[in-house]
């Protein structure tokens, strides 16, 4: 489902993100991608939405190599993943059914089906009730729970996520990732980056160490 | 097809919704594209009526004929007898200079003057009225009769015409660049406000990208608003010029009615107010083209 084949990331300035790395990712895994931070795991997955663009190396999502990939092709390549962003980028100034509905209004849904589509998200993480209010009002898991919905609303078969569980007290992390992985038991592949990984060790198929930009095995 | 429409009608709604949820720029934008298509408006409507006003005066071309101060009688009369005959006339006044002058003393002021003259300083002329309108034609008709003998002077009154017709040429060469430079102000404005708003919307268009929105989907809601934009400034500028039309017509039947025309100020014609909102939602949709454009170049933000 995703593969890296000899992938290197270079910032500007010779810094080296990501040396060498390979591995693979099979349909229906949880992967835990863990490390300090600076390991590289925000850039790892970045690479795989075309967010950052591999230096050297090749990296195959559903059979595309994405870092061949033409500029125009990308968004569609987008639509196919579910993104939790580090910084949850929620629109602050749209309810919370609106914040949903993006990806939906961009795949281009006919308007019946976003309503029904938005709901089932939003059932899926709770917040069905919470629909009309707006994000500032929610609490912090709410959010998350809510840049969640909006990542899973697409029905995607690909969910990453970076950092789902920082800055959240304990009880919210842990149902966050109970969330991760009632997804992946209904076959969506999931990859995970976190430096607190107690909270999905128990769940996650596989665990991915990073160091330095490497594997450590 | 039908998804196609969709989008479009949600993103004419979106640019729609910006317009309503900020009345106060929105009018400020609009008043803004409005005097500027008002401004070239006003000026080719005034052009039109003035043109309208010459043709008015035109129609018939005239030849004054003035007849040499000590011609006699019979002179006169051959002179008369020969207009009569030539095919290139059509009818033929006689104004003797009794005539004249006494019609001249009717006018305000003017008895106490013609009183004091010794003697009556208007010759007998012939008002003529030719075939045809040539200029060419009309010219060679005024130097023909001119050398007939007691004829002191023909006057052609086409001749103003003429330099009526260069003043509108001349008027409508700089209402084209004034119009062309208009233009171009109106796409400076909206490239403005379209990019003060992507600004303003910058976080929203990053994470649409994010998501899998095309360049299309990014630019659309901007096009539409432009467009509206423009149309909404065509509207203003249509209410500019029809106010005009409305305030000068009165003040200039008045005036007009002292000459004796028949002539009321018109306003914008269906073609031309529809031109002037296809130039407002061209000119809009060309702002927002250019700076939408040229944010998606800059903003390398894949």
């Amino acid at each position: 489902m995703i593969s890296f084949e000899r992938v290197s990331k270079r910032y500007p300035g010779n810094i080296d993100a990501l040396a060498d790395l390979s591995f693979s990712i099979e349909a229906g895994e949880m992967v835990l991608l863990s490390g300090h931070s600076g390991a590289g795991k925000s850039t790892l997955l970045k690479l795989i939405p075309a967010m950052e663009r591999a230096t050297r190396g090749s990296v195959i999502v559903n059979g595309q190599n994405v870092s061949a990939l033409k500029r125009a092709a990308i968004p569609f390549l987008r639509r196919n993943l579910g993104l939790v962003f580090q910084d949850r980028k929620l629109l602050y100034d749209r309810s919370v059914f609106d914040n949903v509905m993006l990806p939906l209004a961009i795949a281009g849904f006919p308007p019946g089906d976003v309503q029904r589509r938005v709901h089932a998200a939003l059932d899926k993480v709770g917040l069905l009730t919470r629909e009309k209010a707006r994000p500032i009002t929610l609490s912090g898991g709410e959010q998350q729970r809510l840049a969640i919905a909006r990542a899973i609303v697409n029905r995607p078969a690909i969910l990453l996520a970076d950092e789902p569980t920082a800055h959240l007290d304990e009880a919210y992390a842990i149902e966050i990732a109970s969330l991760f992985r009632a997804f992946n038991q209904v076959g969506v592949t999931v990859v995970i980056a976190t430096h607190d990984e107690r909270f999905f060790s128990s769940y996650a198929t596989r665990r991915l160490m990073l160091s330095q930009g490497r594997l450590a095995a | 097809m039908k998804l196609w429409l969709f989008q479009h009608r949600q993103a004419c709604a979106l640019a729609l919704r910006k317009l309503r949820l900020a009345p106060f720029s929105t009018l400020l934008g609009v008043l803004v594209v409005g005097i500027a298509l008002a401004l070239p408006a006003t000026g080719q409507m005034l052009l039109d009526n003035f043109l309208l006003l010459a043709r008015n005066f035109s129609a018939q071309p005239q030849i004054s004929v003035f007849a040499a101060l000590n011609a006699g009688k019979n002179e006169i009369g051959a002179i008369e007898a020969r207009l009569k005959q030539h095919s290139g006339i059509k009818e033929v006044r006689f104004v003797a200079r009794d005539a004249a002058i006494a019609r001249l003393k009717e006018a305000a002021g003017m008895a106490e003057i013609i009183n004091s003259l010794p003697e009556n300083p208007l010759p007998d002329a012939f008002v003529v009225l030719p075939h045809g309108t040539d200029t060419a034609q009309l010219e060679k008709l005024r130097d023909e009769i001119s050398k007939w003998h007691m004829v002191e002077h023909v006057q052609l009154d086409s001749a103003w015409v003429k330099r009526a017709n260069a003043i509108l040429e001349l008027g409508h060469i700089s209402l084209a660049l004034f119009s062309g430079f208009l233009g171009l102000a109106l796409i400076a404005i909206t490239f403005n406000t379209i990019r003060l708003q992507i600004l303003t919307q910058r976080e929203e268009i990053e994470l649409s990208r994010l998501l899998g929105a095309t360049n299309a989907f990014i630019r659309r809601p901007f096009f539409y608003f432009g467009i509206l934009q423009g149309l909404l400034g065509g509207g203003a500028a249509w209410l500019i010029v029809t106010g005009i039309t409305y305030l000068l017509r009165q003040p200039l039947n008045e005036l007009v009615t002292f000459y004796s025309f028949d002539f009321s100020l018109q306003g914008l014609q269906p073609m031309q107010t529809l031109l002037l909102f296809v130039a407002a939602a061209l000119l809009g949709w060309i702002g927002s083209w250019l700076s939408v454009g040229r944010f998606l170049r800059n903003a390398d933000f894949t």
